[in-house]
């Protein structure tokens, strides 16, 4: 018997679990190069990379801007801005972070996370994405008429107004470098969406709608987020399979591999009853959240932890040293004779 | 560096300064042949533990081609064939440094490599890939084109849903950019860092104890059968001889049976640092401080405790890391 | 600007093969899942599967 015998200090006697535990190495060893090894596989990746941007090179396909959009989609242009006018569009509605729209918020169960933290990054599209952005234009006294009209009308006269030019702006046409709608009772709204086209369609928008006094800027929210309420870009974005319900998360432009890591998140989003859920993002979210934190604590999960023994890959993978046990094979042995029953 | 120097060295730190604290408990959990090994346990026989080295090497080509972005500034790119080139570079890179990071998981899921204390290890390796897609997203956000804007305000829904929009804002180029260069990469190094440093301090996962099926192949038993000579002569069949005197069967292959759990676990523990009285006098030294520790690889491990280790060889679990 | 395309990079220079233009798209159910992103993942399995059936070199072993 040695001197760590069985009348020793009693340990705290833990049952051996082979999902849990192990007993150390106690075989051979043979000769290794780590540092070899990493610099090797360094070496190796780096001339797969550099083989794979000579062939394929990588994608940059141009941004749609206020200016780009307007002039490919003027109609859809005018549509929108009316929207965000009188409050209807899909930001002046969204809610937080943005707004305190009722009823907009997604909730988990009773919880709503996004009316705890509030509208953070306020956006009143009226002001910020139409009246603010005119009025920064010079020398278009028609414009500062329409301006003066419209902010010193009531609210409902202005709702009034907007609710007018919604319904002809329904049958726009645009020719001649003109927008084009029949005439109604919107009173000064008619020269505020023409003078907005214009001023789109010349690219003075895009940088009247960052929000930065000083020139530099590097926050481009206002302006994507007046983008993506159109149909316009949400329609390039459809053609290259980019689009939510195309699993679209995945994906790259063209031909590219995009992040096929992806390919979880973006399933919940296709399947019931998220994929039809006003909570949706909020319940795909909650999901991955928790199936992360199953991944993170596997260690701990008894079942799942068991998968890699009951499954048995591991056979093939140290096939060559079951192969080759020698009698030292028995101190690899659990201690207690339930957990070596297999 | 013998396991002597080292002692040396950890003994002689300063009592009480906290450097000396740090160098001692450092050099204890990874003393330089378990930091830098140039041998792994034999059973790393396969070339799927080269997924873990691969992983690191894409990372590294993808912190290079990034540095080279950055040199330029975020725009270059957009403007000239070899900013497109060097973004190809850091495009493909990163698909690379997922498809082996990934790899290198379902390896490690189905090895089962966080027994015997090594569930620190996993949880980094899956904090790193969790941070790593976090990554990616800021980086294909700060891409400036039409991939990102569509990126930008497709994700923000998902992250508004959950209120971190009021503070993250995916639209925000500036600050997406800021966390995809600066704050990111520096968590996701760092955890890669621990992760490699705690493969290095427990070593790679030792295989899953063999089945009686697969010790009866190998002409090993343990109810005490008189089995076969071991098929292997070489020195990895051989029970180092200290060993050996301690089984008291006839043969080194068997272990009598009709002993309790207790008898049998104290009759093959491997004595730590006093050897046992009745110990031949000539023999190798005790297998827990062999000079130039059995450590080994990337993903190897140490057998032994270190020079302060006090455990046996076989440890029977108690804490966990 | 510069290289810029509505369709997919154009980038006549660097692409030996032109993975711009319209992408493809393999539908299987409610699965839908763009040919280089298959690719991706059956190189993955193939890899996986490859690094444990393939023969590792031997080294000698050696004495602890």
């Amino acid at each position: 018997m040695n001197a760590t015998a069985a009348t020793a200090k009693p340990r705290a006697h833990r049952r051996f679990r082979p999902d849990r535990d192990v007993v150390e190495w106690q075989g051979g060893y043979r000769r290794y190069d780590l540092v070899k090894e990493v610099f090797v596989c360094f070496l190796v990746t780096l001339l797969l990379v550099v083989g794979c941007a000579i062939i394929f090179s990588s994608p940059d396909e141009t941004p749609v801007t206020v200016k780009s959009w307007s002039n490919a989609a003027p109609v859809d242009f005018a549509q929108t801005a009316i929207t965000e006018l009188d409050g209807t569009s899909g930001v002046a509605t969204y809610g937080p972070p943005y707004n305190t729209t009722p009823g907009a918020s997604q909730k988990l169960g009773p919880v709503s996370l996004e009316n705890a933290v509030g509208a953070r990054i306020p956006i009143d599209t009226a002001k910020d994405f139409v009246l603010k952005p005119l009025a920064t234009l010079p020398d278009r006294p028609a414009l500062t008429t329409a301006l003066a009209d419209y902010n010193s009308a009531s609210a409902t006269q202005q709702a009034s107004w907007d609710a007018a030019y919604e319904k002809v702006v329904a049958n726009a046409t645009f020719s001649g470098g003109q927008l084009a709608v029949k005439s109604g009772p919107y009173g000064p709204v008619g020269v505020l969406m023409t003078n907005l086209e214009s001023m789109a369609r010349t690219g003075a928008l895009d940088g009247a709608l960052l929000q930065s006094p000083q020139l530099y800027d590097t926050n481009y929210t206002d302006p994507l987020l007046f983008v993506a309420d159109g149909t316009y870009m949400a329609s390039l974005a459809a053609v290259r399979h980019l689009q939510g319900d195309q699993w679209g998360m995945m994906n790259e432009t063209g031909n590219f591999p995009g992040q096929p890591w992806l390919w979880l998140y973006t399933f919940w989003y296709q399947v019931a009853p998220m994929n039809s859920s006003d909570n949706g993002d909020v319940e795909v979210w909650a999901i991955m959240m928790a199936l992360t934190v199953l991944l993170i604590l596997l260690p701990f999960i008894p079942v799942v932890r068991s998968i890699p023994r009951r499954v048995g890959v591991y056979r093939l993978i140290w096939r060559v040293h079951y192969r080759n046990l020698g009698p030292e094979a028995l101190l690899q042995m659990p201690p207690d004779r339930e957990s070596r029953r297999r | 560096m013998s396991a002597q120097s080292v002692d040396t060295f950890a003994a002689g730190a300063e009592k009480d300064t906290w450097t000396g604290r740090i160098r001692k408990r450092g050099l204890e959990e990874l003393p330089p042949d378990r930091l830098l090994p140039d041998r792994q346990p034999a059973y790393v026989a396969s070339w799927i533990y080269v997924f873990g080295a691969l992983s690191i090497g894409a990372f590294a080509v993808v912190l290079l081609s990034g540095g080279v972005l950055a040199v330029e500034g975020p725009s270059w790119w957009h403007k000239s064939n070899a900013g497109l080139f060097v973004n190809s570079l850091h495009m493909w890179s990163t698909e690379f440094f997922f498809m082996f990071m990934v790899v290198h998981l379902w390896a490690k899921f189905f090895m089962a490599a966080w027994r015997g204390k090594r569930k620190a290890t996993w949880i980094s390796g899956v904090l790193a890939f969790a941070l790593s897609i976090g990554t990616a997203f800021t980086g294909y956000l700060s891409q400036q084109n039409f991939d990102s804007e569509w990126i930008g305000t497709q994700a923000k829904d998902g992250i508004n849903s959950t209120g971190a929009g009021a503070f993250w804002n995916v639209l925000n180029f500036g600050q997406m950019l800021m966390w995809h260069i600066v704050l990111l990469p520096l968590v996701v190094a760092a955890l890669i860092g621990v992760h490699v440093l705690l493969v290095r301090r427990r070593g790679v996962v030792p295989p899953f104890a063999p089945t009686d099926g697969q010790l009866a192949r190998a002409g090993l038993s343990l109810t005490g059968a008189v089995a076969a000579p071991p098929a292997e002569s070489g020195a990895a069949a051989q029970l180092p001889a200290e060993l050996s005197t301690q089984i008291p069967a006839a043969t080194s292959t068997q272990i009598p049976s009709g002993l309790s759990d207790q008898e049998l676990a104290a009759l093959i523990e491997v004595p730590s640092q006093e050897p046992p009285a009745q110990e031949p006098a000539a023999h190798e030294p005790p297998p827990p401080t062999v000079p130039g520790s059995p450590d080994a690889a990337t993903s190897h491990e140490p057998a032994a405790e270190g020079p302060a280790g006090q455990d046996s060889m076989w440890q029977l679990p108690k804490d966990e890391s | 600007m510069g290289h810029m395309g509505m369709f997919g990079g154009i980038n006549t220079l660097a692409a030996l093969v032109h993975l711009g233009g319209t992408g493809r798209y393999i539908s299987w159910g409610v699965i839908q899942i763009s040919l280089a992103n298959l690719i991706i993942i059956a190189v993955m399995i193939v890899l996986f599967a490859a690094a444990i059936i393939l023969p590792f070199p031997k080294h000698e072993a050696r004495k602890k």
